[in-house]
């Protein structure tokens, strides 16, 4: 005897609504992998259709047919949706919660962002007014009609003089010349940063106006550097990076 | 609506009488049945049988619910029901009806009565068997035998 065969008494009854507990219980789950039997029990309800014929004749009366189409109309039907719904009908409803979950995210993303624009927006203004500072430092330096007048003890004519202000941590450097005689043809001065140890560094060159005023402002320096003098000699206008003798200026920190 | 109640009302309505055995009852069986359909129009797969058989099975499950008072027992949805003739014409149910009466004449009376009695009575083979003090394995052969006995006489 098969399983099949076993079943198909089991199957009769369980058709007709007769298998309970355990029987019902192991039918169901040999239902769930038996395509044979589920088309047996098919097959079987066909059969319980047509001993429903058995007793067809009696009419039901008129009341009833009015009685349907009452509550039928009192009642919309369900929008005729399938009872299964195709999982592509879910990805609305998905798009839906991604959507929301997307739209928190950015709301509180947005949060953020605009404390920091606060932030940032405060930072700035606080720069701008140092910058501003700054600039009116700088243009009282370097504007072409600011009287520049060096202090000498009496009776020594003018000397070409230089002021070095270096930051050695930010590496940033400012020097400011005067009274400096024009450079040969073909020459400008060339600052040299001495450091503590090793060969003097490249920082700046630089021509004297006709006033004999010159500016280096922040020359491109390694920061960190500890200078031990700056010194100021005549190099071709290509810059050296060893510097030609003689040393026309020096001055060691203070 | 109204077209399938015209078509299939009669086959719903007369199995729900033949097991309440009372029209009030059928009445409700068969307002339940079509507003079953009506509400949820997916639990029938017409691309899985025929609307005609499938109503009447469920007419029968639930005249049989009702009789014996107890809560639904299948999913609807989950009936399948596989058969030749769809019961939708007159005629049709009237060749049918005659085909299945001469064939019910013809099995022993032993396996009709097994069998009505499972089918219109909603009674468990343990019960036929207590009342007819036939043995439970003779019971369930009657029953599957009088069901596959109505296939053979549509399969020709």
């Amino acid at each position: 005897m098969s399983a099949h065969e076993q079943f198909a008494e089991d199957l009769a009854l369980y058709a007709l609504g007769a298998l309970a507990g355990e029987e019902r219980a192991e039918l169901e789950r040999h239902l769930d992998g038996c395509s044979q039997c589920r088309q047996e029990l098919e097959a079987l309800r066909g059969d319980m259709s047509l001993l429903a014929l058995s007793v067809a004749g009696p009419k039901p009366p008129a009341r009833s047919r009015q009685r349907l189409m009452m509550a039928v109309s009192r009642e919309p039907r369900r929008s005729a949706a399938p009872a299964r719904r195709p999982w592509w009908m879910l990805v609305p409803s998905f798009a839906a919660i991604a959507l929301a979950i997307a739209v928190f995210a950015l709301w509180s993303q947005n949060g953020g962002l605009k404390e920091r624009i606060a932030t940032l927006e405060k930072q700035s203004a606080a720069q701008q007014g140092e910058l501003q500072k700054a600039h009116e430092v700088v243009a009282t330096l370097t504007a072409t009609d600011a009287m520049t007048v060096t202090l000498v003890a009496a009776k020594t004519p003018p000397q070409p003089q230089g002021k070095v202000m270096y930051v050695r941590d930010r590496g940033s450097l400012i020097f400011l010349a005067s009274n400096m005689p024009m450079p040969p043809a073909q020459k400008m001065y060339e600052l040299w940063l001495i450091p503590m140890k090793g060969a003097p560094m490249p920082a700046g060159m630089f021509k004297p106006d006709a006033r004999g005023s010159a500016m280096v402002m922040n020359p491109p320096m390694p920061p960190g550097t500890e200078a031990k003098a700056f010194a100021v000699t005549v190099e071709p206008e290509s810059g050296s990076s060893v510097p030609t003798m003689p040393i026309v200026m020096m001055g060691e920190g203070e | 609506m109204a077209t399938l109640y015209d078509r299939y009302s009669a086959v719903v309505y007369s199995v729900a009488l033949r097991v309440l055995g009372e029209t009030g009852a059928a009445e409700d069986v068969l307002q339940e049945v079509f507003m079953q359909l009506w509400r949820n129009p997916g639990v029938f797969d017409s691309g899985r049988g025929k609307l005609g058989p499938w109503l009447a099975v469920i007419a029968r499950n639930r005249a049989i619910d009702a009789v014996r008072k107890r809560r639904p027992e299948t999913d609807i949805d989950d009936v399948i029901v596989s058969v030749q003739p769809d019961m939708a014409s007159e005629a049709d149910r009237a060749i049918a009806m005659e085909k299945v009466r001469s064939t019910l004449g013809a099995i022993p009376a032993a396996q009709r009565a097994a069998l009505e009695m499972a089918y219109f009575e909603g009674l468990s083979h343990s019960e036929i068997a207590a009342k007819t003090g036939e043995p439970l394995g003779t019971i369930k052969t009657r029953i599957r035998a009088g069901l596959v006995a109505l296939r053979k006489a549509f399969a020709t």
